[in-house]
């Protein structure tokens, strides 16, 4: 990969003076659009592959079996404690790429500007899409860019689509989940909804929350590579680990319990969620997995998810048992409950 | 109906009558909390916010007394003797 | 997080219950009111932990749930009108009206805002003079002396673009209607703790006197319910019918005050209809007449008009305590939290929803 000219990431390509703010014409297909992507985006992306300037990339795979994803991302505020929606966008692919157990390679970006977008924003982003690529060993490999009219958005759209590469010979999937497997949570929850809130919403923490937002890959192929018979995994992303838990149980047919005590939540995280009634078993997260292993595997999987994760602990929060398709969840006075899937967006309340 | 959120004092900003408000922090969560109802809350001091607006100081003691209840039934579970 | 972490400590919870078990000598069922009471006792599993012998109730104290149709409606026609601002807290936007709900008129464009606090709609209308700026002001007495204050404050800066649609219910009345009612099962009340902390608790002994029934003024943390229903149990089997004070590390004998004066400035007591239960005497709280130019009904001339409920919900009979929500027969089916039929099932404290989200695994 070749290294980005130092010099090109200190100021924007564009000119500012003239442009300070992005154009329906930037989206035309004409002469603004080639300078935005050839000065801005090609230079900060740069590799091999998407040096050759073609309408699709040519791209060598390996391997006979490959994994293939895409999202889109929309976010408010577009820059926030922790990340961006250029993290978000990179980091989601991967994740979703890594929770099928493979090496992420190549990742397709798509641009949905809004007319109006401060050239300097979306210089920020895009240097931020290329950090983050290099952070997960992805490359930037094709792309697209339209202009939408102003009011049509919230600044910035974007839409990453992934393959990666399976090497192991695990089926990854919420059907391969047995009773008995043990149920690991990789860290604490709820920091990545609390950011965006806080954000939004102007709330001030003593303790700034980030979010979590983290590619994921590394630590599952370090699982792999250690042997770990890994039966599933999610990543916890809208809808949070209450979500997951339920779709995982529904998808494979299997009785999930897990004990409140042990999914661990920030105090400031608590202390929003309090204050403004909300479960953080519904918040979203951007870099936090549930792992689904046999229970004997449980805790050398927990050793190799901290020796990677950055700073947070991972636990063993339930197991598989037997009987109907549910979640259950034991409560800290010792009472069984069970959980069940959110209906719209957790709303503020007084009540 | 009743989410209301206990919180320590932190600063009182301002304490004139009705506007009478401070800081309260939750958790490490600070809010801008109106103080009127509390006239007699201090900095450092514990209070029950509702919707922004602080109804009651905690009275330590008091909270004390519910684990002392504990307590005290405990001890006569275990005269008792009863099963567990 | 201190004053909450210690007060869901599960040996302690489980002491408790055994308090519990070893008192009772024969079944007794109890009411607790407060919404924020069902939510703790449903997501904590509370009524798990107690002998068979105790049946836990739940009563209207979800001010959400037992807010009239045509006051939903009123605040639809409002936020309608493209030149008013209609704040109101998130409890309320999923509420369903006759046509629709205050989330589906925002996104539809409406001007409506989650607000945290009336203080916020009073700033809102600060900053946007040009706008009529209307806060939907619904609770019990825990939140009308927040309404209150915003409104006081509206009236001595002259913020003339700010007004308050009113629905604010009292507890006491409710707790009188449900015991006079000749199908009455409740035996023994928990209060709901932070209503009391604004109005006191000397107003609950005539009516413990005249029913014969403990109130126990309660918390909402799992040992604060949990002692709350250990001394119910305690004056149940001893014959008393008291009010005592389980919360008294935020209860005060005479609430607070300051609260009550400006209730009393700026409300008067009015009848109110309650969504399910029928129109309750003195059981409301209305803009005094010399604060009128603040009433958003009259400002706007609303008219009063009753509305029927659905036939199949039976709000009502769940928010009188007399039916268990997935005794209902449109529970789970015809109405779920994504197409709820009434309140109970909207609102995150309503028995309906609770039940639903947070339902308790029966043990074969």
């Amino acid at each position: 990969m070749s290294a980005v000219d130092v010099a090109s990431m200190l100021s924007c390509p564009v000119p500012i003076e003239q442009y300070p703010t992005v154009l329906l014409a930037h989206g035309g297909g004409g002469r603004l659009m080639h300078q935005l992507i050839e000065r801005m985006i090609v230079p900060a992306f740069a590799n091999p592959a998407l040096a050759v300037r073609h309408d699709a990339a040519l791209l060598p795979v390996p391997t006979s079996h490959v994994a293939f994803t895409t999202d889109s991302y929309v976010v408010r505020p577009i820059e926030f404690p922790g990340g961006d929606i250029a993290s978000l966008a990179v980091f989601g692919t991967v994740n979703d790429l890594a929770m099928c157990g493979a090496r992420p390679l190549y990742l397709s970006v798509g641009f949905i500007l809004e007319e109006g977008l401060p050239m300097e924003t979306l210089w920020r982003i895009v240097q931020s899409m290329r950090r983050c690529a290099d952070e997960a060993g992805v490359w930037l490999v094709t792309g697209d860019t339209k202009v939408v009219d102003h009011g049509s958005g919230d600044g910035i759209f974007i839409n990453t689509a992934g393959i990666g590469l399976i090497e192991h010979d695990l089926t990854i999937e919420p059907r391969s989940v047995r009773v008995g497997d043990a149920v690991i949570l990789s860290g604490d929850i709820g920091r990545h909804g609390v950011a965006i809130l806080a954000a939004r919403e102007g709330l001030e923490l003593e303790t700034a929350v980030e979010s979590d937002c983290a590619p994921l890959a590394t630590t599952v192929l370090a699982l792999l590579d250690a042997g770990i018979e890994v039966h599933c995994l999610r990543d916890l992303t809208r809808g949070g680990l209450g979500s997951a838990l339920i779709e995982i149980s529904e998808a494979g047919g299997v009785r999930i319990a897990v004990d409140d005590v042990a999914i661990a939540v920030n105090e400031s995280v608590q202390g929003v969620c309090e204050i403004l009634g909300f479960d953080p078993l519904y918040l979203a997260n951007e870099g936090r997995f549930v792992a689904f292993v046999p229970a004997e595997q449980a805790e050398l999987a927990c050793a190799i998810i901290d020796a990677h994760g950055a700073g947070t602990r991972s636990a063993i929060i339930g197991r598989v048992d037997r009987g109907e398709p549910l979640v259950t969840m034991l409560s800290s006075i010792g009472a069984t409950r069970i959980v069940e899937m959110m209906s719209g967006e957790q709303l503020p309340r007084i009540c | 109906m009743c989410l209301a959120v206990p919180g320590r004092i932190e600063a009182i900003d301002c304490d004139n009558g009705i506007e009478r408000s401070g800081r309260v922090s939750f958790g490490g969560v600070i809010r801008q909390v109106n103080l009127a109802y509390v006239p007699e809350a201090r900095v450092g001091d514990y209070v029950v916010v509702h919707v922004g607006f602080a109804i009651s100081v905690i009275d330590e003691r008091e909270a004390a007394l519910v684990f002392e209840y504990l307590r005290q039934i405990d001890e006569l579970g275990e005269r008792e003797g009863e099963p567990s | 997080m201190k004053y909450l972490d210690e007060f869901r400590d599960g040996e302690a919870a489980a002491a408790m219950a055994r308090r519990i078990a070893r008192t009772v000598t024969r079944p007794w069922t109890i009411m607790e009111i407060c919404g924020g009471q069902t939510h703790a006792i449903v997501r904590f599993g509370i009524d798990a932990l107690l002998p068979e012998a105790i049946t836990l109730a739940h009563g209207p104290g979800c001010p959400v749930c037992v807010t009239p149709l045509e006051m939903i409606d009123r605040a639809l026609e409002l936020a309608r009108r493209p030149e008013i601002t209609l704040c109101s807290f998130g409890d309320m936007l999923r509420v369903p009206g006759s046509s629709g709900d205050l989330l589906s008129a925002k996104a539809t464009g409406a001007d409506v805002r989650i607000v945290y606090s009336p203080l916020d709609a009073l700033r809102i209308a600060r900053e946007s003079p040009s706008r009529e700026v209307v806060f939907f002001a619904v609770g019990f007495e825990t939140t009308a002396p927040a309404s209150a204050m915003a409104l006081y404050q509206a009236s001595r800066e002259a913020i003339v673009n700010f007004s308050m649609l009113v629905s604010q219910v009292m507890v006491p009345p409710a707790i009188e209607a449900i015991l006079s009612s000749p199908t009455n099962r409740i035996q023994a009340f928990l209060a709901a703790g932070h209503v009391c902390a604004i109005t006191g608790i000397e107003l609950y002994a005539p009516i413990a006197e005249r029913y014969g029934v403990p109130i126990v003024v309660t918390g909402f943390e799992p040992l604060d319910i949990l002692q709350g229903i250990a001394m119910a149990v305690e004056q149940l089997e001893q014959g008393r019918a008291e009010v005592e004070n389980q919360y008294a590390r935020v209860v005060r004998s005479d609430g607070n005050l300051a609260a009550r004066a400006m209730l009393e400035e700026v409300f008067v007591v009015a009848d109110r209809r309650w969504r399910g239960v029928g129109t309750i005497a003195a059981s409301g709280l209305e803009i005094a007449p010399r604060y009128a130019a603040f009433d958003a009904s009259r400002r706007f001339g609303l008219e009063d008009h009753h509305v029927e409920e659905p036939a199949e919900c039976r709000a009502g009979d769940v928010l009188r305590g007399e039916l268990k929500p997935r005794d209902c027969g449109a529970f789970g089916s015809l109405c779920t939290p994504e197409h709820p039929l009434g309140a109970p099932m909207v609102s995150g404290e309503g028995a309906c929803a609770a039940y639903h989200r947070y339902r308790r695994l029966e043990v074969a």
